[in-house]
């Protein structure tokens, strides 16, 4: 059967169980939507601003656990994209991004809103094609979800002029398999290399584990709490490895790095063997290289080769896919326990909690995240920015269920809460809560349209505070209170939300809070929350930039 | 210690391919003394010998980032691997009347060839390791150089082994054998292993 690009590309994607999709029209993509009415099971989703279709791909894609996909016209659409690819790319994240790009003569001439999207993303994606036939639509697509969604995962951007989209070619039927000689599916270990592991561990004497991102996306989450409970091993998580470990267990001990809690940071500092698993040693959660606990064996499990070595000297690396690793691990590991070093760590967090909960009525990060918390029933999943609600985030809500958290780790970027918290929306009834920082909600809030349109229940709750929260921080603290361009103002957000036709609140002291909470219950459409908080309130605790994790600190005086 | 390391590399004959291996040259902060890429005994596949500096930890990166290229096929470092190393120079000499004996001597001298005459010029071809290649040219200056263009090293490692990637479409044996290639101790059981 012959068919057009475009209507290849929506098989495609039909093929692939694609169910929804988050886009924005122009001139050289209007051949394929005009083919979307025929394929209404795939519900394609009109974002206001494409950085959004991206973001809103990557935070669908987190939460449902599934390859996210969006699509933009080319020029300015494409380029628009780069900061959500960019994103996704950072956080390993499973994502298919669609471009249209000028018909196929027009390329290379400057024609109007052509951009070399493929040249522009080579850094950015984990591959990317330019398809100059029709023809080869099906594989390309074929191949983009697979290398997308295996291995560690990744964006894989598809290029598609103009032209191509209207070409016609032979369709018969998706592609059943891929063929890709340079990209080998390494999930499974080396014997070897896990013996080598497992010997580590059973002789350490004050194991850690440090669980990442990879567990939450290989789904190990029960595999790691069998290890652990089987090594007596307590486990800390990266800042994107939260809810991969269920943090009520008895060996959690929450998440570690620049904000992450002082117990943590010292845990790690103190361990005779670190168990990296699905994560990347990476400089915000380690601190100063130089000085990470030097005398440590590390064992590094990791999907990538490239990510074994290449921060720290590794004693037992383990390349391959941490459930599978893990378990092919268990059998060799020993029942073991360490009730001394077990309870060192206890009573570092017995003397050091983080509890920078101040006595008062007014609203501050930390009660409010224990009090979303208590509403929700630790329940929720959660979205953030950046910044410091995104931390206070981290530390004061209770995550049990893997998936439950959303965040931008490692690029960083302000203004993913809106539109990724829409996406997320897609992929489960409940509502999400956003957790927003003022700065990034004013970044990304033309979204407000789209999740009005969809009715969807998102929570957006705005850390308000009129300030660029953490770079005023570091202004307090390293910068001698030398405040510049951090104050944001305070937009009127309620007025703002009803602009949208949006039910938007306030709340300005704790009991106010409370009773939004309240009132939430059972409302099924969208909320804009405009907390009002104490305007200079600091995250603690701390590891200042070049810093060591041995030397965190707990206020401003210990600077 | 840094020093000069040879990397072979087999990738997809495709368009972009040569621009997603430098791009990740530049953006990793990897230095490439040399690229050189043409055609191998396996239609559809380029070889790539490329010259890094650095020390063991960062050519080791280079190939692990390298590999994850989805089309490169293959990447092995034989830089302590016994192999043949090769570098063709073409030096366009200054040589009249009144010197051409002497630059033909030094012609000789290298076992180079003249493979163009002019009246006020020469080009000599040169042919060899990198360190004769440079000794060349070093004595060529003192008659003048006007031109030259070197190719960068091409590599081969010596006797039956080969840097072929391997032909196995079964995805297991893939792993192991792309595993077995990575890393910089062929001899360790633990290729992955840097302490």
């Amino acid at each position: 059967m012959r068919l057009t690009g475009a209507r290849i590309l929506m098989e495609c994607l039909r093929a692939e169980g694609v169910e929804v999709f988050f886009g924005y029209p122009g001139g050289v993509v209007l051949p394929l939507y005009n083919t979307l009415g025929e394929y209404p099971d795939i519900k394609h989703v009109l974002v206001r601003h494409e950085q959004a279709a991206a973001h809103a791909a990557d935070g669908y894609a987190r939460v449902a656990g599934r390859t996210g996909v969006c699509l933009a016209t080319s020029g300015p659409g494409a380029t628009n994209l780069v900061t959500g690819i960019t994103t996704a790319y950072m956080d390993s994240v499973p994502m298919v991004v669609l471009t249209g790009n000028v018909a196929r003569d027009l390329i290379g001439r400057d024609g109007f809103q052509e951009a070399d999207i493929t040249g522009i993303t080579l850094p950015i994606t984990k591959h990317n094609y330019l398809l100059m036939r029709a023809s080869e639509i099906a594989p390309a697509v074929k191949e983009a979800f697979h290398i997308a969604s295996t291995g560690r995962k990744g964006p894989v951007l598809v290029d598609i002029p103009k032209d191509v989209f209207i070409e016609e070619a032979e369709w018969d039927g998706y592609p059943q398999g891929v063929s890709l000689r340079g990209y080998p599916i390494m999930d499974v270990p080396r014997e070897e290399e896990v013996a080598r592991a497992a010997e580590t561990i059973n002789a350490a004497k004050r194991p850690i584990v440090i669980a990442g991102h990879g567990v939450v996306q290989s789904e190990a989450q029960h595999e790691l709490v069998e290890f652990a409970e089987r090594s007596d091993t307590p486990v800390l998580t990266t800042l994107l490895g939260i809810s991969g470990m269920p943090e009520d267990h008895e060996l959690s001990y929450g998440f570690l790095g620049m904000h992450g809690h002082f117990y943590a940071n010292m845990a790690a500092d103190r361990a005779d063997v670190v168990i990296g698993i699905g994560m990347r040693f990476d400089d915000r959660a380690m601190g100063r290289f130089s000085d990470f606990n030097p005398t440590a064996k590390i064992v590094h499990i990791d999907i990538d080769p490239a990510e074994i070595g290449k921060n720290f000297k590794t004693h037992a690396p383990v390349n391959g896919d941490v459930k599978e690793t893990l378990s092919r691990l268990l059998p060799q590991i020993d029942r073991n326990s360490h009730p001394e070093w077990r309870s060192e760590i206890d009573e570092i967090m017995a003397q050091h909690p983080t509890d920078y909960i101040e006595e008062g009525t007014g609203l501050g990060g930390p009660w409010l995240v224990r009090a979303l918390a208590e509403a929700t029933n630790g329940e929720a999943t959660i979205v953030t920015g950046v910044g410091q609600h995104q931390m206070w985030g981290a530390q004061y809500y209770p995550y049990t269920k893997a998936r439950q958290w959303v965040t931008s780790g490692g690029l960083g970027t302000m203004g993913y809460e809106v539109p990724a918290a829409m996406g997320a929306q897609f992929a489960q009834q409940e509502p999400i809560w956003s957790i927003c920082g003022d700065g990034g909600f004013q970044m990304t809030s033309q979204e407000l349209q789209t999740v009005a349109e969809h009715n969807l229940p998102v929570r957006f709750a705005i850390f308000n505070n009129g300030f660029l929260g953490m770079v005023r921080q570091w202004q307090e603290l390293f910068y001698a209170n030398n405040y510049h361009s951090v104050d944001l103002g305070q937009p009127d957000f309620v007025k703002l939300a009803e602009a949208y036709g949006i039910r938007g609140v306030r709340a300005t002291t704790r009991a106010e809070a409370m009773q939004v909470f309240r009132d939430l219950e059972g409302y099924d459409g969208p909320v804009v929350i405009d907390f009002q908080l104490e305007r200079e309130e600091n995250v603690w605790p701390m590891v200042p930039a070049g810093a060591a994790l041995s030397e965190t600190i707990e206020s401003a005086e210990d600077l | 210690m840094a020093s000069r390391n040879t990397i072979v590399a087999h990738v997809e004959d495709r368009p972009g391919v040569l621009a997603r291996v430098a791009s990740l040259f530049r953006r990793r902060g990897f230095n490439i003394e040399s690229l050189t890429v043409g055609h191998c005994e396996e239609p559809g596949l380029s070889r790539m010998t490329i010259v890094v500096d650095g020390d063991d930890h960062q050519v080791d990166q280079v190939c692990r980032q390298l590999f994850k290229l989805i089309d490169v096929v293959s990447v092995q470092d034989i830089t302590y691997a016994p192999m043949v190393d090769r570098e063709l120079a073409l030096i366009k000499v200054s040589a009249s009347n009144f010197n051409r004996r002497e630059v033909l001597d030094m012609v000789e001298m290298f076992r180079a060839d003249v493979v163009d005459v002019d009246a006020d010029a020469l080009i000599v071809q040169v042919l060899g390791d990198e360190g004769k290649v440079d000794a060349a040219v070093k004595m060529f200056e003192q008659f003048g150089i006007l031109e030259m263009v070197r190719t960068g090293r091409v590599a081969m490692v010596r006797g039956t082994e080969t840097t072929k990637p391997p032909a196995i479409s079964d995805s297991q044996q893939a792993a192991a054998a792309i595993r077995a290639m990575l890393g910089r101790r062929p001899e360790g059981a633990l290729p992955f292993a840097s302490d």
